[in-house]
């Protein structure tokens, strides 16, 4: 099992440009769970990810790992304890999926590459966590979408982190492929004891996979708690503007939001759309 | 490989699950041995292609050496090589073709190097130095600093790198902010080479001493009258530049996935990046300074070595090899092969347009975009 | 642009006289002042038919490719004409206006079939990205043949050198007589494209729908556009940037309507190409820089801000 590792944020105000996305956030992710951040278009979630993986600067506040402000600890270092899967990777172009699985170990490695058995026996490890042995010599580029997507969580893994944070790790995928790596995932903290933040749009999915829920609108937390006391009608209505009818999901027994009819307001479906500013495709 | 054959095997998650398509040497674990073996033998064909480089840029050094109006045995050049007075040999091959391949060897590895680095950088096979400006404003400076302001060759270089510097600094600037940047940079990159190149012509035009034909000579990249003076300056920017961007090789290579991913696997990615943008503008200016814009080299190498070792390891070495090949054996083709001497850059500009066309429908036929 | 031309003629590398000026304008020629003046008028007349036929073509370019970033000099249609000239008089002996025209004309429809060609290629059609690396790509070759091609022949280099250099300085009304055949073909072609270009602003689908022939439409309007810049590129060199930028601002000025357009660009396109060529004539007195140095100077900021403004995913 994993180390327990202290993540916490404390008045963490984030923006772009002139623009405060983030306001004065405080928040602590749960030490060994599956933690879970909901909100409608642009309220800040992969924001909040993007700074806790420390690639934007905060304004103000502070994201500290282990008493330690991640913004300050040496990168490398702080890439062997925690790992982030960003939203939208690029595979380079004709690389194999052992290549790109092994490109996880770079925080291990000094900078005269020279790979150590230890290096090897991570690669291994994560193709057979997630299953993507049999693919280890194909190139990513001829995989499908559900197959590329667990091969960029095989060299998340392989960075053998006990932190990993993914932002929208479904997005793209039909419903089949979002089971299927949510389950990889649920396993993954299971048995490693891995710490996981993620973003997530379904909420259904959220509520199901999350043992800790968070719930943001415009830039700021608006509950936490775990999924059943979180997903309620009233927080449904006041996160996303929707009125819904809470149930039991009849598979999990987790919380099932059922919309009854879309309220008169302005935020925007619940659909998988991106989220906030993000890098345009090229 | 269809969203709906794998879709059978969704949801099976213990290991050795069923895939929806198999290879045909199937397996469903690996171990650490087994990944090291399937990595030595993908990394084979590297090695290979980098001794083979070696073994032809070796081969192409000692040839330019020996051919020429006289041709000159092997152990004549080797005995010139070592100091040893050889009658005739000493001067022609020792003081004329010495330098010149030098020259050749230097600045290949230099453009080789540069292209492949903002090749990789900007994410876009077609975004060389020599095409987003940056050669142009080490050329301009550098005509400036010859014709007008009559300066020592160090110091020319000098002022090529900083006419390299302003202007990836300027185009850098002008793009910055918000979604897109790295197209627009390219966009803005070519505008500036177009003024530049105006003012390069301007100044040549205006330079009495410079004829047209040698103006034409300098613009497409010559090695004509290469001496040490002008040769010393870029082996030490090679030797320094060039370590600069070999240590780099790797989070380079990281960065080509995103920004954010190579973060999270702890890349500094703007040190990265501005040692990266600096060590590739000094190695492009000083080559430039010396031997003129060769044409198409910076842009040709790294996608000629890409192809050449595969998706696997880093390309930058094989790109300097690459760019040295390309300098010497257009160089040996230019003098020898037609009855006028072509300088070097003629000959790599007329290889170098077929080969761009190739470039951009291979990259469209792979489904990819610019 | 009346007002340019009068200070075309006026003002040159040479001051002159107010009565030198009036004598050469009548055709005296017994002073120095009076023969500068003299050929400042077909030179004068040369740079307004020059002018305007790049800028039309650029406007018509930037119509049918859609791309707000479409200019002769960009898509390598003067690189291409300038290497069918050179080619023209150094192996076919064409040394002569009226038929390495011809060539140029023929170097200009290739070079810019390969860069639209080229550019067009693969996902998302010709995005202003494309289309500009594959015709800074494509110029960047062509350039080294034309210095393959001049290097080996130093009798011919004064020659080249005189044309390539160009601009609107060796003007004379024979030259004019030339290509304006050409130009006339070319602008009335590119008049009548107007409405067709309107329509295929709207996208191929709507043109369609609008009973546009879109083949024929895009055909006719981009042969205008390759006739009105070779022919323009053969007799004054090759001068960059002036069909990038007149389109741009004549779209402040008028709109986006191709009919109102067209015209417009062509009168601002001759104001500029006036302009440039007079500032060239005054400020390195008593040397000249050849215009096409001028219009670069001039038109590549022009070129970076519509790069910087321009969304660019498409017009």
């Amino acid at each position: 099992m994993s180390a327990d590792h202290e993540l916490h944020i404390s008045g963490l105000t984030v923006g772009y440009h002139d623009v405060d996305v983030l306001h004065d956030v405080d928040l602590a992710i749960p030490s060994g769970k599956v933690t879970v951040i909901v909100g409608a278009n642009a309220c800040g979630k992969s924001t909040l990810l993007k700074a806790v993986s420390r690639l934007l600067k905060p304004r103000a506040g502070v994201v500290m790992l282990d008493g330690r402000a991640v913004h300050r600890t040496p990168p490398k270092q702080l890439a062997r304890v925690m790992g982030v899967l960003p939203q939208a990777p690029v595979a380079p172009e004709g690389i194999t999926v052992a290549d790109l699985v092994g490109r996880g170990r770079h925080p291990h490695q000094k900078i005269v590459a020279r790979w150590s058995a230890a290096d090897d026996a991570a690669v291994a490890e994560a193709l057979n966590a997630t299953d993507t042995a049999e693919l280890a010599e194909r190139s990513v580029d001829e995989l499908s979408g559900g197959q590329r997507q667990r091969v960029w969580i095989a060299m998340a893994l392989a960075q053998d982190t006990d932190v990993l944070l993914l932002d929208e790790p479904t997005t793209y995928l039909d419903v089949s492929h979002q089971i299927e790596v949510l389950d990889l995932l649920a396993e993954l903290n299971a048995l490693r004891g891995t710490t996981i933040v993620m973003v997530l749009h379904d909420l259904n999915m959220a509520a199901r996979y999350a043992d800790h829920l968070i719930a943001m609108k415009s830039g700021e937390v608006r509950a936490t708690g775990t999924p059943a006391s979180v997903l309620t009608a009233e927080i449904v209505q006041d996160v996303f503007g929707l009125d819904s009818v809470v149930i039991d999901d009849p598979v999990s027994g987790t919380p099932l939001v059922v919309p009854r009819s879309r309220a008169a307001s302005s935020t925007p479906p619940v659909r998988a759309e991106h989220d906030a500013p993000r890098p345009s495709p090229r | 490989m269809t969203e709906t054959s794998s879709a059978t095997s969704m949801g099976t998650l213990p290991a050795g699950a069923a895939q929806g398509e198999s290879s045909p040497h199937s397996f469903s674990r690996l171990d650490g041995p087994g990944v090291a073996r399937a990595r030595r033998r993908r990394g084979r064909r590297r090695r290979w292609v980098i001794a083979a480089l070696s073994v032809l840029v070796l081969a192409l050094c000692l040839t330019s050496l020996m051919v020429g109006h006289t041709v000159y045995s092997l152990d004549q050049v080797w005995d010139v090589i070592m100091g040893r007075p050889v009658d005739g040999a000493t001067f022609t091959v020792g003081t004329l073709r010495l330098p010149r391949m030098a020259l050749a060897l230097v600045a290949g590895a230099s453009f080789g190097l540069a292209g492949i680095a903002f090749q990789t950088l900007l994410r876009n096979p077609l975004a060389s130095p020599d095409i987003i400006g940056i050669s142009s404003g080490a050329s301009a400076a550098a005509v400036f600093a010859i014709v007008v302001a009559n300066l020592s060759r160090t110091q020319v270089s000098l002022v090529a790198v900083a006419g390299g510097l302003i202007v990836a600094f300027a185009i850098y600037v002008l793009s910055a902010g918000g979604a897109g940047a790295g197209t627009r940079l390219i966009l803005i990159g070519i505008g500036v080479a177009a003024m530049l190149n105006s003012v390069v012509a301007y100044l040549l035009e205006r330079a009495g001493q410079w004829d047209y034909q040698e103006a034409l000579r300098w613009l497409s990249g010559s090695l004509g009258g290469a001496t040490w003076e002008a040769t010393v300056p870029v082996i030490v920017t090679l030797v320094l530049a060039g370590t600069l961007v070999v240590t780099q090789a790797r989070a380079l290579g990281l960065a080509q996935m995103g920004d954010e991913a190579a973060v999270g696997l702890g890349v500094r990615v703007p040190l990265m990046r501005i040692a990266v943008v600096m060590g590739a503008v000094a190695l492009v200016s000083v080559a430039t300074s010396a031997a003129g814009p060769i044409a198409f080299v910076a842009f040709l190498a790294g996608p000629i070595a890409v192809r050449l070792i595969g998706a696997h390891g880093s390309p930058v070495i094989p790109a300097a090899l690459v760019g040295a090949v390309l300098v010497l054996s257009a160089d040996l083709v230019g003098q020898w092969v037609f009855d006028t001497r072509y300088p070097v850059g003629v000959v790599t500009g007329a290889v170098g347009a077929p080969f761009l066309l190739y470039l951009i429908v291979s990259i469209h036929r792979k489904g990819g975009s610019l | 642009m009346l007002v340019l031309a009068a200070a075309s003629v006026a003002i040159g590398s040479r001051p002159v006289t107010g009565a030198e000026l009036w004598w050469g304008l009548a055709g005296h020629t017994d002073t120095i002042g009076e023969a500068a003046v003299y050929v400042r008028v077909p030179r004068t007349l040369l740079a307004i038919v020059i002018g305007a036929a790049l800028a039309v073509s650029g406007a018509v370019m930037q119509g049918v490719t859609r791309n707000p970033l479409a200019d002769p000099g960009i898509l390598g249609v003067n690189m291409g004409a300038a290497l069918a000239v050179v080619i023209g008089i150094a192996w076919f002996g064409m040394w002569e206006l009226d038929s390495y025209v011809w060539a140029a004309i023929v170097g200009g429809g290739a070079a810019a079939c390969f860069v639209y060609f080229v550019g067009s290629l693969g996902r998302g059609g010709a995005t202003p990205l494309k289309l500009a690396l594959a015709g800074a790509a494509t110029a960047a070759a062509l350039s080294s043949l034309i210095s393959a091609v001049v290097l080996p022949r130093p009798d011919i280099s004064d020659i080249v050198q005189s044309w390539h250099v160009g601009g609107v300085g060796g003007a004379s009304f024979e030259a004019m007589g030339t290509v304006v055949p050409f130009l006339a073909v070319g602008g009335v072609l590119a008049w009548v494209s107007g409405r067709w270009l309107n329509s295929l602003s709207l996208g191929d689908d709507i043109a369609a729908g609008l009973g546009v022939r879109v083949a024929w439409a895009r055909g006719g309007a981009a042969l205008a556009a390759v006739l009105l810049c070779s022919a323009a590129t053969a007799v004054a060199g090759p001068i960059g940037f002036v069909g990038l930028i007149i389109p741009h601002l004549c779209r402040l000025l008028v709109g986006t309507d191709y009919r109102w357009l067209i015209p417009c660009s062509a009168l601002m396109g001759a104001a500029l190409l006036i302009a440039a060529d007079i500032i060239g004539r005054v400020v390195a007195r008593p040397e000249e820089i050849a215009v096409g140095i001028v219009t670069a100077l001039i038109g590549a900021p022009v070129f970076i801000a519509v790069a910087r403004r321009q969304k660019m995913r498409a017009l």
